[in-house]
């Protein structure tokens, strides 16, 4: 009955919320009744805005993030495999990096536009670097003596890549794209609220508090986190079944 | 003058005198420097891309400004003080958010660490509220707390709090079963145990944690400068994009990229630092066996 501890903040929290609001302690307009925020929540679900605001934030997140883990694992794998690429690339790919990816909004802005394409090409930038980087380190982790038994038996450098280092390297790209998917979230949220109006979480959130209704700002969180929660567990699900052929010990 | 040509004149300028091997010595580092220098072809293409293109007038100005223009303002922007300015609001901004959070972090990090019944308590609505990222939060903060300082304060100290507190947790909990067990044949007390066990093994992750925070934290202040802030790095970006000057905006860009860099290395070195005591070798010795 250990796990009943975990409940009780929450209900504790709840509570306060509930008593807080009812007896108008606090400023209703500021903090709404919880009982407000679940109608608002079901009054959305049933008008079927909800769910296409929900859909175009996933469509986006989706295609900017295989876009983005497309391009990472190309240039990582260019990246780790040669030498030359690594040199011409490596610096580059590091000093870019190191700019608060945000930051980059406002330019994109005004080269793409505040539509669709300018977010999924900065949703695609989020999903990029973890995915190279993991490549990169997945494929240099390949065990040379695997490279060595491949030459042995005379496989070509195609097969070698993909006999041998692909699936070497694999379980670090698929930790990779797990990242990706979590920060490709993230920055979905962030270009729908940085980028002009149009469907989305985001955008229903910031509507909702120019609008000043908490209600709708508090449906918003809670499906930010939902849906986050949601990709981080289907990520990891998807890892471990792609990767239930290897010998668990290694 | 190509690079070949610099290498070939660097060669020729060498004595022939030379003795084979400090020859052999002289061209193996120059052949490094070649191959240094490769990461450099890709931003010096582009840089000279980009120059043509301006100077070509390929796209308005307002839309590329030329690459001398943005050094130039990056130039005024310095020697004016302006910059330094705006990095300063943006610095101190991160510190505040960051002491709160990290304080806080450490604190909840350490209660969890340390007692189950904090964490059979406090854990599973620590956890489920971390479902939702530092910027899901962001519309609900600028409600309940406005658009100034207190906005950006408790949004870092949000980024920052939960990063330090998960792996500060998580360090404590790791703790490697044989210095618990050398604690117990020398009858450590409670405070012995934790001053000399828990909390230098928990250093490492502790660190960790900050630098994930300060990122995150340093990542959320441009954003929330972007979206409400009227001073500040993130808010020259605005104003640059709202006034049109690319060069602004293209040279705060880089300001914060480099603000960035030097926070996450000021951490690096500050670990290196602290963490010099530091027996390596017994250390890493400790760390193999407990893998």
């Amino acid at each position: 009955m250990k796990w009943l501890r975990g409940l009780v903040l929450p209900v504790l929290l709840l509570a306060t919320w509930e008593l807080l609001t009812r007896y108008h302690l606090v400023n209703v307009r500021l903090l709404v009744e919880p009982g407000r925020v679940v109608a608002t929540f079901l009054r959305e679900l049933r008008e079927g805005e909800l769910l296409s605001q929900l859909g175009a934030s996933l469509a986006r997140d989706l295609g900017g993030a295989t876009l983005g883990s497309a391009a990472g694992i190309l240039v990582g794998t260019a990246m780790g495999t040669s030498r030359f690429y690594d040199r011409l690339l490596g610096s580059s790919f590091h000093a870019a990096k190191q700019v608060a990816i945000f930051a980059w909004i406002p330019l994109m802005s005004v080269w793409l536009g505040t539509g669709e394409p300018a977010k999924v090409v900065f949703i695609a930038l989020s999903a990029f670097y973890p995915v190279v980087l993991n490549t990169f380190e997945g494929i240099r982790s390949v065990g040379s003596q695997y490279v060595e038994v491949a030459r042995v038996f005379r496989f070509t450098r195609l097969q070698v890549f993909r006999r041998v280092i692909l699936p070497g390297a694999a379980p670090s790209i698929l930790a990779g794209i797990q990242v990706a998917l979590v920060y490709s979230w993230l920055a979905t949220i962030g270009a729908e609220y940085l980028l002009a109006a149009g469907p989305g979480i985001g955008n229903l959130m910031i509507d909702g508090r120019e609008s000043f209704q908490m209600d709708k700002v508090l449906v918003g969180v809670v499906l930010v986190g939902a849906v986050g929660a949601s990709i981080s567990a289907l990520a990891s699900a998807i890892g471990a079944w792609q990767l239930r052929w290897r010998v668990t010990s290694a | 003058m190509t690079q070949a040509q610099l290498v070939n004149g660097l060669e020729e300028a060498a004595p022939s005198s030379v003795v084979a091997a400090g020859r052999r010595n002289l061209s193996g580092a120059l052949h490094g420097l070649r191959r240094q220098a490769l990461g450099a072809y890709l931003p010096l293409l582009a840089l000279g891309l980009w120059a043509l293109a301006a100077d070509r007038h390929w796209a308005p100005p307002q839309i590329l400004p030329a690459p001398r223009l943005v050094a130039q303002t990056l130039g005024e922007l310095i020697s004016s003080g302006e910059l330094l300015q705006h990095v300063g609001i943006s610095l101190a901004r991160v510190a505040g958010g960051f002491l709160l959070g990290g304080a806080l972090g450490l604190v909840l990090g350490t209660a969890m660490g340390l007692s189950r019944r904090v964490e059979q308590y406090v854990h599973p609505l620590f956890h489920a509220l971390n479902q939702v990222p530092v910027l899901g939060w962001l519309p609900l903060a600028m409600m309940v707390f406005g658009i100034g300082e207190s906005l950006k304060v408790v949004i870092i100290a949000q980024a920052s709090l939960v990063p330090i507190a998960i792996n500060v947790f998580e360090g404590i909990r790791r703790v490697p079963r044989q210095y618990v067990e050398v604690a117990r044949v020398f009858e450590f007390s409670r405070a012995q145990y934790l001053r000399k066990v828990v909390f230098p093994a928990t250093v490492p992750s502790l660190f960790v944690g900050l630098r994930y925070g300060l990122t995150l934290a340093w990542l959320s202040l441009v954003t929330v400068e972007l979206l409400a802030s009227s001073e500040g790095l993130g808010f020259l970006i605005v104003w640059g994009r709202q006034l049109f000057q690319l060069d602004l905006v293209l040279a705060a860009i880089v300001s914060i990229g480099v603000v960035g860099l030097l926070l996450d290395q000021g951490l690096a070195w500050l670990e290196a630092r602290l963490l010099h005591w530091r027996p390596k070798a017994s250390w890493g010795g400790a760390k193999a066996g407990a893998q």
